[in-house]
């Protein structure tokens, strides 16, 4: 069963971009996936309500990918929190144009995996941090998928770790279009998608 | 007087007749303006022997075609050329006399009427081959430079040239030369000081001629162009090019050369570009006229009597050019399509074969008959030169294509340039913004002393009315990707907007408008964007005034955004109604109900502020209804 995949993408410095822009780029050789640069449709914040919410309303999993900036989504996709989620459309009474899609977070953060551990610097591990959007998507009624992140993202090109992390990428989302991502029984997407990878050689 | 009428429309008439038919034919104008002076010459006998008059004034189209070349040239680019000029043109002018006498001298003629001879046949045709040039696109290609190079060395060594002639002079031809000399008497300054001082009054002319150039052209061009009038400006530019050339011949140095150097000291200024778009159609007559006078003086008596000779030698010329310019190519690596292009373009003998040809005779250097045959020579292989250039593009140029293609991802730096139309206070907001982030921009303005301020600031400007064609050509609009149009008139905008959506799809349009009437028209005209001068301002004006009235600023921020956001969302029926009303269109009263409906819309949506009610303006940041909790508790 094909799904359409519509992934929200937030970096607003795509310049200097070592991650999110080459995976961004890789998604578009994908097909049913809708590719959304908000900050280059918003460039002044102006959301507009009406379109986004029509997009949502055409899509059957809702991908946010960002570079995580002080544990939490850039700006621009919490205002588009803000404002298109709103009441009487994906939450509260009448609000339920959000019912039984998938929603996934594709997540960059500079630092190491084990930062992210309570006896590291960061001192809560990645899937506390991002409650707050795992609650999001719990009120609205979508499905909530353990996050894609790449740990330590400001030396994976020199570590030549990129690559893989593309391929991951487009794994998960050729699968989520499929709608083959089976992640009932897993809490660790990586080790799924590396798995897969694996099966396909 | 009536006959200059006659011979003038006969003249004219055929060039507007033949020149597009041949370029429609895929031909280029050369061949057009050639085979149209066949036509009006030999073939009907319309004109006759005052061709060779109308010649002589048309060669300073070729005097003109060599000022704007110079204007082209900084004399850094040339100073850069200087090896390929010296070397490529020196060695081609050099081996190609050499050879020609050394055939000549084996066909036993005298040494004397050989080296003539091969001197005259060692020039090329800098009229044909720069005109062809600049109609097909080929100037600034790697083949186009290098035949550049040697066109400027020719026309250089023309003066020596002259100056030989009367050493090779024959005793046995001096009774009939004299005659004809006589008659070819100039002017001159210097025909009678001796030969140390000639040489300090022509060093005095050309330092002149710079330091004036230099010093004196841009107050004569200020003070002409404040006064508004552009026929003031054309006579001026027109007036500059006379002049030099009548200074050039005063003290006997080419015209062509003079001019060239003239433009040369110009290409600096500011007002380039003005100065090209005024003389370029003067030259682009005036050349047409020289190319109808070769075709119209093509003697048909004499080519019937020497038919075979005279293909054979022309066809041996040509190929004995192409094959020392081929050589020369190899060596200069020259590459590809390129070498090709140089080979054959400067393959035959050019204009100024036929004035050392009237001066050899005049000198007693040749007799007339055989200068006679040598002219039809010329005119023949100028005949053919049109004829190469189809097979290079049709037959050589393909076979480069790919590779060409792949030379020229190299260079692509020059690309993306923005042509700025009007600088006044808007358009220099927008120069300094391109300008400052290392966006190549050129800036035209109609208003001298506004140029030169910017000049003075080290922004790049010129001088010109942007709604004329022809500067924006020399402005660069082929290669330019926007263009900026930020001129105080509403109807020149709205000229220029038109105009160049027309005749260049390609560029982008990005238009300043005066007010809603104006937007409407330039939107209209095919302008990609507009913007109303005064709107984001006004609207940033109102929203200060609403901060200093006591609003928040961040609602401040978003009163303005809906407005302007309302404003967007009701343009296109307003337009559309707009466009509908023809003539009444302001005062229609379709237009009007559409205006009081976004007022109206404007007033409700600002008005509106109701915490439960959720209307569709406004919908940001509306909190959820007060009992919204219920819906959980369920």
């Amino acid at each position: 069963m094909s799904r359409k995949v519509l992934v929200l993408y937030a970096h607003p410095s795509q310049h200097r971009s070592e991650v999110n822009q080459p995976m961004f780029d890789a998604a578009r050789d994908i097909t049913g996936v809708t590719l959304v640069d908000l900050y280059q449709q918003y460039p002044t914040y102006q959301i507009d309500i009406e379109r986004e919410q029509q997009r949502l309303l055409e899509h059957d999993v809702v991908v946010f990918q960002f570079p995580l900036y002080w544990y939490s989504t850039p700006s621009i996709l919490k205002e588009w929190q803000d404002l298109v989620l709103e009441y009487g459309f994906a939450y509260g009474n009448e609000g339920t144009a959000l019912q039984g899609k998938q929603f996934i977070c594709a997540i960059s953060a500079g630092g190491a995996e084990q930062a992210y551990k309570m006896e590291g610097y960061n001192h809560y591990p990645l899937e506390d941090l991002l409650r707050p959007i795992e609650q999001m998507a719990g009120i609205t009624g979508m499905k909530y998928l353990p996050p894609l992140a790449l740990f330590g993202a400001r030396t994976a090109v020199e570590e030549g770790r990129m690559s893989q992390h593309i391929e991951r990428w487009k794994t998960l989302l050729t699968l989520l279009q499929e709608g083959a991502l089976d992640t009932q029984s897993c809490d660790d997407l990586i080790a799924l998608l590396d798995q897969q990878a694996g099966e396909a050689k | 007087m009536t006959g200059y009428f006659i011979q003038a429309f006969i003249f004219l008439f055929a060039a507007v007749v033949m020149v597009p038919l041949a370029k429609r034919l895929g031909l280029g104008s050369v061949l057009g303006y050639l085979i149209a002076g066949v036509i009006i010459g030999p073939v009907t006998g319309l004109v006759g022997q005052e061709t060779n008059t109308i010649q002589h004034f048309a060669e300073f189209g070729v005097v003109m075609m060599l000022f704007l070349v110079g204007l082209e040239l900084q004399p850094a680019m040339l100073w850069q050329m200087r090896h390929k000029l010296l070397g490529l043109g020196g060695l081609q002018v050099g081996l190609t006399t050499l050879a020609v006498t050394g055939i000549t001298l084996l066909l036993g003629q005298s040494w004397s009427i050989a080296l003539a001879i091969g001197l005259i046949f060692s020039l090329s045709s800098t009229a044909i081959v720069l005109q062809t040039f600049n109609e097909k696109g080929l100037t600034k290609t790697e083949g186009g430079n290098s035949a550049f190079s040697v066109l400027l060395f020719q026309d250089i060594a023309v003066i020596p040239m002259l100056a030989l002639m009367p050493l090779l002079a024959l005793p046995e031809l001096q009774s009939v030369g004299s005659a004809a000399a006589d008659h070819h008497e100039e002017i001159s300054l210097v025909a009678h000081l001796p030969g140390w001082a000639t040489g300090l009054v022509v060093l005095g002319t050309i330092v002149g001629l710079v330091l004036a150039g230099h010093y004196l052209s841009r107050p004569l061009f200020r003070y002409v162009a404040d006064s508004g009038l552009r026929e003031a400006f054309i006579a001026a530019a027109l007036m500059l090019v006379i002049g030099i050339a009548a200074l050039m011949g005063l003290v006997g140095l080419s015209p062509a050369l003079g001019t060239f150097l003239a433009g040369v000291v110009l290409s600096n200024s500011e007002f380039r570009h003005e100065l090209e778009a005024n003389i370029e159609p003067f030259k682009g007559l005036l050349l047409g006229l020289f190319f109808i006078t070769v075709g119209a003086g093509v003697n048909f008596t004499v080519l019937g009597d020497n038919f075979t000779t005279i293909i054979a030698l022309t066809l041996g010329l040509m190929l004995l050019k192409a094959a020392v310019l081929f050589v020369l190519a190899l060596i200069f690596k020259v590459h590809a399509g390129d070498r090709w292009l140089f080979t054959l373009s400067l393959a035959q003998a050019g204009e100024f074969g036929f004035v050392l040809l009237t001066y050899a005779v005049s000198h007693s250097v040749l007799p007339t008959e055989l200068a006679q045959l040598l002219s039809l020579v010329v005119a023949l292989s100028m005949f053919l030169t049109p004829a190469l250039f189809i097979v290079l593009e049709k037959v050589i140029f393909p076979r480069y294509e790919q590779q060409q293609q792949q030379r020229d991802m190299d260079d692509i730096d020059e690309q993306g340039s923005v042509i700025i139309a009007g600088i006044g206070r808007f358009g220099q907001i927008v120069n300094r913004l391109l300008v400052a982030n290392g966006v190549p921009t050129v800036v035209l303005d109609h208003q001298a002393a506004q140029v030169d301020r910017l000049r003075s600031i080290n922004i790049k400007s010129f001088y010109g009315d942007a709604t004329r064609t022809d500067l924006l050509h020399s402005a660069g609009i082929e290669d330019a990707k926007l263009l900026v149009v930020a001129i105080d008139d509403k109807d020149r905008a709205l000229a220029l907007v038109k105009q160049v959506k027309h005749e260049f799809p390609h560029v982008g349009i990005l238009a300043r408008a005066y007010d809603r009437g104006h937007h409407y028209e330039l939107k209209d005209a095919g302008a990609d964007y507009v913007i109303s001068e005064t709107y984001p301002s006004a609207l940033q004006l109102g929203g200060e005034a609403l901060q200093r009235l006591g609003y928040h600023p961040f609602r401040a921020e978003q009163i303005k955004q809906r407005f302007s956001k309302l404003e967007k969302q009701h343009f296109e029926s307003l337009f559309s109604s707009w466009l509908h009303e023809g003539e009444a269109r302001d005062f229609s009263d379709h237009y009007r109900s559409l205006f009081l409906q976004l007022e109206s819309k404007i007033l409700t949506a600002m008005k509106q502020e109701s915490e439960d009610t959720r209307s569709d303006e406004e919908r940001g940041w509306t909190p959820p209804p007060k009992t919204y909790q219920d819906d959980f508790n369920r």
